[in-house]
């Protein structure tokens, strides 16, 4: 051989961002349980965190659907109180004057009737089962778009006779479910015969609590003083706030102040808002999880690299560099975590389904839960990552061929 | 050809593969190599021979780039290792050095094959083309009918045949080999060393350590080490000057 002069330069040594994932891969193979042990926290994590998301989505988006379909465009008006703290009135004619307004499409009234609601006539006095007695419009289940399950609606000729129709909430409390039989319910004092029984009123809850009786029988024979105690009213989408404005003077002309009008919609948007901020707390015990997962890989490869001392002294051998030896170990990490959090997001998503189903909603997987959730994984594999892989590069390579 | 004592700095001659010129290495206050010259030319094969903490692995470590000397110099392959910054000497482990271990360090996941491509995974070489290589190797090593088998359903003398195919699938200027005998029993032993003479018949130039004499006596040229110095150089072609009288026995076997 002919020597002298300086040897070819060297090429750097390289590592493909092919091979990079494979040799992730090596220490998971070499232990699957306590990969997949290791995995576990993260998986609760965002399982956790993709199911309250998409179970109060999809409560959310049932709810939003409902007030939907029964529109936005219902205001009620109530008596307040008067200057003094006593109970405001409505006066008779109001509901009348109400109807009148331009804009206002349809309106229903009840009102008020003291009394009791019994199955039969020895019911102890002051026990109403909390039932009220309304005496209602007829066009009241068309204007707050309540269904009959049992039975029928009043109408102008049973409206005149003791027929009654329960509520949702009342049908169940008194034990009447439908109306076969023509069961009997005592009245205030006198027998009546359930001639319907309604499904939920979501625009108005009180509605499920009441016995509904036809004012001209209430008036006739309950006492009831005629005064409305509650108007409801539907105007077109885009009259609701002018009407709303006009309301209460038309309502009670004499002491505007005394009305109190409100849009049982609000409730219902407030009732979905409110939902998704109850979520929030799941969301903390969600990232919690996340950061005991993060912390139980972190320990998982700390464990790892100091076994595989010796590997990453014949790593070294090899050729590799410092970097390259901390891109394994972090690739490591990263991969348990992502996986953890790919089984997660799975069992999140199979949660919300099953549960969106258990109660007839449409089912909404949050999609931006599901990203978020495996961008958090894998944020918090390379987190977790940071000090091993250091830890694995920063290594002698005599010290570890020597304790491997 | 110029000896390893005629020059103190400067580029090596051409024919060495390792150059070592006064090399020292402390652990702190103690020496474990001291006053180390040595060098070997391509082609050789070399036994490093001595009683266990005599300095042999350290000596491996330092002309394998491994670690650095505490004084002196160690040129690998014609290069001036002190110069190079860790990156540097990653690659030229990476192209030019081929270690085999005592404890084989195979990847029990991995069949024989990916374990001897492993070999050439920090060279950039696509994986096809790794394995491609590695077929090669374990033909040449007498592996050809346990390219699939994992590691544990190899023998002990099979898998170092493994790691000594994945040292030289990259057709490293020097092989260097720690007591790779060590954790085999004797005819597995016998055959892994006369696999080293065969790939250095071949031309591969290879190092290696054995506390096993009557293997090392089998060898062209055997180096002795006693506490950290070089104590007896037999077979050499640079016959130092100054070592201790009476080192060299017909057999050159050192006590
Ligand atoms: N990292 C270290 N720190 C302190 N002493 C060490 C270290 N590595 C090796 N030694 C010492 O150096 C001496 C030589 O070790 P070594 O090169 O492994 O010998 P051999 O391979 O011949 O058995 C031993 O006495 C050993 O204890
Ligand atoms: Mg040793």
């Amino acid at each position: 051989m002919t020597g002298g002069g300086t040897p070819a330069r060297l090429p750097r040594s390289r590592l493909r961002a092919a091979d990079v994932l494979p040799l992730g891969l090596l220490g998971i193979r070499g232990r699957p349980a306590r990969a997949a042990l290791s995995g576990l926290g993260i998986a609760i994590g965002i399982a956790c965190v993709v199911a309250v998301l998409g179970i109060s989505a999809s409560s959310q988006a049932g709810l939003l659907a409902q007030i939907d379909a029964l529109g936005t465009n219902l205001l009620t008006v109530q008596p307040g109180k008067s200057l003094t703290g006593e109970a405001a009135h409505l006066p008779a004619e109001a509901p009348a004057m109400i109807a009148r307004l331009p804009g206002v499409r349809a309106t229903a009234h009840v009102g008020r009737v003291d009394g009791g609601v019994y199955r039969h006539d020895r019911m102890p006095a002051g026990n109403s089962g909390g039932i009220a007695i309304l005496a209602t419009s007829l066009s009241l289940l068309a204007t707050l778009e309540v269904p009959v399950v049992s039975g029928s609606w009043l109408n102008a000729a049973t409206e005149r006779y003791p027929a009654v129709v329960l509520g949702a909430t009342a049908a169940r409390r008194l034990g009447v479910p439908e109306v076969r039989g023509s069961p009997r319910l005592f009245l205030a004092g006198q027998w009546f015969t359930v001639v319907g029984v309604l499904g939920p009123a979501v625009l108005d809850p009180g509605v499920d609590s009441a016995a509904l009786v036809g004012v001209p029988v209430a008036v006739q024979r309950l006492g009831f003083d005629g005064l409305p105690t509650k108007i409801y009213e539907r105007s077109a989408e885009q009259a609701v706030e002018t009407v709303r404005e006009r309301l209460p003077k038309v309502a009670n002309p004499a002491s505007p102040s005394e009305v109190e009008v409100s849009r049982p919609s609000d409730a219902l948007v407030a009732r979905a808002a409110a939902e998704a901020a109850y979520t929030g707390l799941f969301l903390g015990l969600g990232a919690v999880a996340l950061l005991v997962g993060c912390v139980g890989i972190a320990n998982v490869m700390v464990i790892g690299v100091l076994e595989r001392r010796g590997e990453i002294g014949l790593r070294r051998a090899l050729g590799a560099t410092r970097a390259h030896v901390r891109r394994q170990f972090l690739t490591e990490s990263v991969l348990l975590s992502v996986s953890g959090g790919t089984a997660g997001a799975v069992i999140g998503a199979v949660i919300t389904v099953g549960y969106a189903a258990t109660r007839n909603w449409a089912v909404v997987v949050p999609v931006d839960a599901l990203a978020g959730g495996l961008l958090a994984s894998l944020l918090a594999g390379a987190l977790a990552g940071l000090y091993p892989a250091a830890r694995a590069a920063r290594m002698s390579p005599t010290e570890a061929l020597r304790a491997g | 050809m110029i000896g390893p004592m005629a020059t103190s700095t400067g580029a090596t001659s051409g024919d060495a593969v390792l150059e070592l010129r006064d090399v020292s290495r402390r652990y702190g206050e103690l020496p474990v190599l001291r006053d180390v010259d040595l060098r070997i030319d391509r082609g050789e094969l070399v036994a490093v021979v001595g009683r266990s903490g005599s300095g042999k692995t350290t000596l491996l470590q330092l002309m394998g780039t491994l670690d650095r000397p505490s004084g002196g110099t160690v040129h690998v392959d014609g290069r001036h290792t002190g110069r190079m910054r860790d990156a540097e000497l990653a690659a030229l482990r990476a192209y030019r050095i081929g270690f085999v271990f005592q404890q084989f360090f195979l990847t029990p996941t991995l069949s024989a094959v990916d374990n001897v491509a492993s070999g050439l995974l920090y060279t950039g070489l696509p994986a096809a083309r790794r394995r491609q290589r590695a077929v090669a190797a374990l033909h040449r090593v007498g592996l050809s009918h346990r390219l699939r088998h994992r590691p544990g359903q190899l023998s002990g003398g099979e898998c170092q045949r493994v790691a000594i195919a994945r040292a030289v699938v990259g057709e490293p200027a020097v092989v260097l080999a720690d007591e790779p005998t060590g954790n085999l029993d004797s005819r597995s032993g016998a055959a892994v060393l006369d696999l080293l003479r065969e790939l250095n018949a071949d031309g591969t130039t290879v190092v290696v350590i054995t506390h096993d004499t009557a293997l090392a006596a089998a060898l062209p040229r055997r180096i002795g080490l006693r506490d950290g110095r070089i104590v007896a150089d037999a077979g050499s072609h640079h016959p130092p000057e100054d070592r201790s009288p009476g080192w060299a026995g017909p057999t050159g076997v050192i006590r």
